[in-house]
């Protein structure tokens, strides 16, 4: 199992665990996030979403997180799957795994996982809910940009 | 020469096609092939303000040079997590 993966397959969690953990033993914390499909946004109610990835740029950035969150928190290991295609409500999106010595590294690195996720991976959600669908746009994705990276990791240590 | 360009989420449906093989002329950046393909489908044209670019599946600027068999991407705000 790859640290990184974008996958129409269903996410497991236990796995992904494994894969980073390891058998070094040196490990006091492991973090996880699983990101679900929930049943409403913005006052709509959702029936389930589609998700659409350019798949080599969508796991080079994914790599690149994990670069960058390994160069702030040395002592930890991640892994990260996202999933693509139609998703029920409930169902996981993403899921994270921060394997760390001490649990403050493992958290901040969870976090700003997902923060810099939702910052440069070129995936999107295609919102299908009761009465429409709707593509749904975040941010402009500038791998580059120091403030948005910054901001991320300022969000991961608060 | 020719370039594959590939479209995605809503960028992809107003163009109606993820993936369109277009002949530009020599030499070329990102910029001339979005202008060649807004010139064929206005309808995309908003995005310029929003959207950000890839060549052979790597982030890109506009005025990055593009070659022969190049696959020039043009991603919308991008949603995941």
């Amino acid at each position: 199992m790859a640290a990184v993966a974008v996958t129409p397959a269903p996410l497991q969690l236990q796995p992904l665990i494994d894969e980073i953990v390891g058998s070094s033993g040196a490990d006091g914390a492991i973090a996880s996030f699983i990101g679900t499909v929930r049943n409403h946004n913005q006052g709509r109610t959702v029936s389930f979403l589609e998700y659409e990835a350019y798949e080599p740029l969508a796991v080079r950035a994914l790599q690149r997180i994990l670069d960058e969150a390994g160069r702030a928190w040395g002592d930890t290991r991640l892994g990260v799957h996202h999933r693509t295609g139609r998703l029920e409500l409930g169902e996981a999106s993403i899921i994270i795994v921060a394997v760390s010595p001490h649990r403050a590294h493992a958290f901040a690195a969870c976090r700003y996982t997902i923060e810099r996720v939702k910052q440069i991976v070129p995936i999107w959600k295609h919102e299908h809910f009761e009465g429409g669908d709707i593509w749904i746009e975040g941010a402009t994705a500038d791998p580059d940009d120091e403030a948005a990276r910054e901001n991320a990791h300022r969000i991961a240590c608060a | 020469m020719r370039v594959t360009v590939r479209l995605f989420a809503r960028l992809r449906d107003l163009a109606g096609s993820g993936e369109l093989v277009r002949e530009v002329a020599t030499p070329a950046t990102v910029e001339t092939v979005w202008r060649s393909l807004v010139a064929d489908m206005p309808a995309l044209g908003d995005y310029e303000r929003t959207m950000s670019v890839a060549v052979n599946a790597d982030y890109s600027k506009m005025s990055s040079k593009v070659d022969d068999g190049d696959e020039v991407a043009f991603l919308p705000p991008v949603s995941g997590g």
